[in-house]
């Protein structure tokens, strides 16, 4: 049986990286998530997988490594914080529209601004809607525990190699910060390059070959109807997307009047609200998306005939709520609890709030 | 009389000059006496001779050359404004056997991507950077760079540059020599033959050297933009001897 | 069982590592935990809290505001934590340095002198293991065996030489605790 081991969220993430034969880590140090590449330091990867590990001068350059890498076919990465992470939207951009495959991860603090090093999840419009410029989507994993952290790293991967398309894992700083139990995965050995030329060696910059022409990795078109095809071409992909990679977990769902619907850390704590709910006879559930893009709207749509109403709980001002609400689509009352600027709701002004706003 | 095929025009006897196999038929979208052409050709050239095309991955930048892809016939990444370095640095660790060059402007290279290139030499990467010099912005349509001289007419120094308005000339080729990764920085030019020659000389030279784990080859060109100076490409190459190579003076500036 | 605890006192204290050795003690015996840290400029000096739960049972929220248990080791903690315990929970403190002692009339109060046993002993650095043996012996949720396990997995190979003098130090606190107010 594998090991159960005690680690940190952004640990997690690090060692996972490695076990899972990334190539190649850029980086730049941000809190609350700096434990990533310095967990990598340490472990010199280098030594033992050949994984590539660079402090970038800024989390531009980092994320412009990650296109460098992306585009020679490897599995490659990087981890930031929202102020880092605004950052990276040019290169994140790029990347969409150069179909490249990598893996983001975003360990939310409060913002705007250089705002706070405390947990936050006021980044998911700037994770799920785009964020950069241009019409584009990357794949969002949300993980509610340490052991998704390590999950969905291996997952992250899997999604951007299989649509050729950036994907984040969207983290906070509790679920980066905290320890908890968790099996990391057997080590995967890093893709050999005749592997590479297998899985994308229809685009990669391996060199080019006498019997094939060159490749050339951009996401320039300067001819307008040609960037409209491609613009078609990517929109295609996102409802292939859409229809395949929903991922979500109901969780007393089956009974309930009332469904909060929160992802990551708050998914946790509302956990624990419906527990004090469900004592005072007040019969809650959770829909806890596990993909925020794509968006789990079929379910929460297929709850609205059974339940008087949803709360969407989030460290935000309210971003995600629109979603819900657009999956509601006016059936039953959808109302919003959240804390901003690193304050972490706690179970029972959850349970509160939702008595209050729904005169329970 | 049957119709002539080129062949027939063009015998192999009388050839003077080949087109190197590595440039591709693309008719260039360069102005007529930009400098850009040239030094493609001298990539394609070096590529060629060092029979280093499978091994070969250019980076090109934002700025006139960003189709710079359309034109040799490697495999090629498109940077963000400014970025190439850093792509080139991912691109070099992931593949150590490989030859990774960028192909920057002054724009690209000097102003926005500032900090990509001071750290890609900094680091030491195994790389080749070829840094055009025109002390202008081309393709927004000749507005101030970094490296524009002091009085220089561009569309954002209507008045030529002032000082106090707008600082000085950079010469970052001089700063990045300074830097303990670079182990060649020279500064070459491609307005005669001979200077071709030499510049020729100086990009193999860099392409040679990422094999010795040395750390950056950096070959600035001073080139002419005479579309974005608004003259003659004969008059651009008289202002480029009279003008620019008194701030940058062409030569080595380290070679170890 | 679920017990959800907060270990509150100054940065260098041993707090953090305190919650580790008992988290990895509940994987010992094979039950589920989770320890939230708070972080930042909180480090040496300032205030350093760490929640910890340890369940037979998947754990909810890693964040509470109410807990079973808080060990509390610093005058603000006292003020920021004595209100959060549950009624007829459990409050342990180490009276050195605090002025406003707890006054609630609700819930279990302990004392356990850790700081002056520490220095008695003449290395401060157990004084947080001497802290866990006054709290383990309030509640026994985690036996030695599986402490001695903890602590192997918690420090690195190179201090395991030290395992035997800390858990001598738990025996301490153990040995010395001090009931205030049992309900």
């Amino acid at each position: 049986m594998a090991e159960v081991k005690l680690m940190k969220g952004n640990e997690v993430i690090a060692e996972t990286a490695i076990r899972c034969g990334c190539d190649g880590y850029f980086g730049y140090p941000i809190t609350p998530q700096s434990e990533v590449m310095e967990t990598l330091m340490l472990r010199k990867p280098w030594e033992e997988t050949g994984m590539v590990v660079v402090q970038a001068e800024s989390e531009v350059a980092a994320i412009n490594m990650v296109y460098g890498g992306a585009s020679c076919g490897k599995k490659v990465m990087t981890s930031s914080s929202s102020p880092g992470i605004s950052l990276k939207q040019e290169g994140i951009t790029y990347l969409a529209g150069a179909e490249l495959p990598c893996l983001v991860v975003d360990v939310m603090r409060g913002g705007p601004g250089l705002g706070t090093i405390q947990p936050s999840q006021s980044d998911y419009f700037q994770a799920t809607k785009g964020g950069g410029h241009g019409d584009y989507h990357l794949i969002v994993l949300a993980p509610a525990s340490v052991q998704e952290m390590s999950d969905f790293v291996a997952l992250g991967f899997e999604l951007a190699f299989k649509y050729r398309n950036p994907a984040m894992v969207l983290a906070d700083g509790v679920i980066g910060q905290m320890m908890e139990k968790v099996v990391l995965p057997d080590y995967t050995p890093r893709w050999t390059e005749e592997e590479i030329e297998k899985i994308s060696g229809s685009w990669a910059l391996t060199g080019k070959k006498k019997n094939r022409e060159h490749h050339v990795i951009t996401s320039l078109e300067l001819e307008a109807h040609r960037q409209e095809v491609f613009n078609e071409k990517l929109q295609r992909k996102y409802r292939e997307i859409e229809a395949n990679e929903v991922r979500y977990e109901a969780i007393n769902c089956e009974d309930a009047d009332y469904i909060f619907v929160a992802y990551g850390s708050c998914a946790r704590i509302c956990q624990k609200s419906i527990q004090l709910a469900r004592q005072e006879g007040i019969k809650v559930g959770l829909l806890r998306p596990i993909t925020l893009y794509p968006f789990p709207t079929q379910p929460i749509s297929d709850l609205c005939s059974k339940v008087k109403g949803f709360m969407s709980v989030e460290m935000s001002a309210g971003q995600m709520v629109e979603d819900v609400r657009l999956a509601v689509n006016g059936r039953v009352k959808v109302d919003f609890y959240g804390r901003m600027g690193g304050v972490v709701p706690t179970p029972e002004e959850i349970v509160d709030a939702l008595k209050n706003k729904f005169s329970i | 009389m049957s119709r002539m095929e080129l062949t027939d025009i063009i015998k192999e006897e009388n050839l003077v000059l080949k087109k190197s196999a590595l440039l591709t038929d693309n008719v260039m979208h360069y102005c007529p006496g930009c400098t850009h052409g040239v030094v493609h050709k001298l990539i394609a050239e070096v590529i060629e001779e060092l029979g280093i095309q499978e091994q070969t991955i250019g980076i090109s930048p934002v700025g006139c050359s960003v189709f710079a892809y359309n034109y040799i016939d490697i495999d090629w990444a498109e940077a963000a404004h400014g970025r190439a370095p850093a792509l080139a640095t991912a691109i070099r660790r992931l593949h150590p056997e490989k030859y990774v060059f960028t192909y920057q402007g002054d724009g690209d290279l000097a102003s926005i991507g500032c900090a990509e290139i001071m750290h890609a030499c900094n680091r030491g990467e195994n790389i080749v950077v070829i840094f055009i010099n025109n002390a202008i912005y081309g393709m927004t349509g000749g507005q101030m760079a970094p490296t524009t001289l002091l009085g220089q007419v561009t569309a954002t120094t209507p008045y030529g540059r002032d000082a106090k308005l707008n600082g000085f000339p950079m010469k970052i080729t001089e700063l990045l020599a300074q830097l303990d990764g670079t182990c060649y920085v020279t500064r070459q030019t491609a307005d005669t033959p001979a200077a071709v020659r030499k510049t020729k000389n100086a990009i193999k030279k860099a392409f040679q050297n990422t094999r010795l784990d040395k750390g950056v080859s950096f070959v600035e060109v001073v080139g002419t933009c005479n579309s974005g100076w608004k003259m003659t490409p004969v008059d651009a190459n008289k202002w480029m001897h009279e003008h620019m190579f008194e701030k940058y003076p062409l030569g080595d500036i380290k070679d170890i | 069982m679920t017990e959800e605890i907060i270990i509150a006192g100054f940065g260098g204290q041993g707090v953090l590592s305190m919650g580790k050795i008992l988290a990895y003690s509940g994987i010992m015996q094979d039950q589920e935990v989770s320890w939230m840290p708070s972080y930042g400029p909180e480090m040496r000096g300032g205030t350093a809290n760490v929640t910890v739960i340890i369940s037979d049972e998947r754990i909810s929220s890693p964040v509470l505001n109410a807990f079973d248990s808080a060990i509390v080791l610093n005058q603000q903690s006292m003020d920021k934590f004595e209100p959060l315990v549950k009624p007829g929970g459990t409050l342990i403190y180490d009276p050195n340095g605090i002025t406003h002692h707890p006054t609630r009339k609700d819930i279990n109060i302990y004392q356990i002198e850790g700081t002056r046993l520490a220095a008695e002993g003449g290395n401060p650095k157990i004084f947080n293991m001497i802290i866990l043996g006054g709290f383990l012996k309030v509640k026994p949720i985690i036996n030695l065996d599986n402490l001695e396990k903890g602590l192997k997995k918690s420090l690195p190979v190179r201090h395991h030489n030290l395992i035997p003098m800390n858990i001598e130090a738990v025996q301490t606190g153990m040995d010395q605790l001090i009931t205030v107010q049992k309900l």
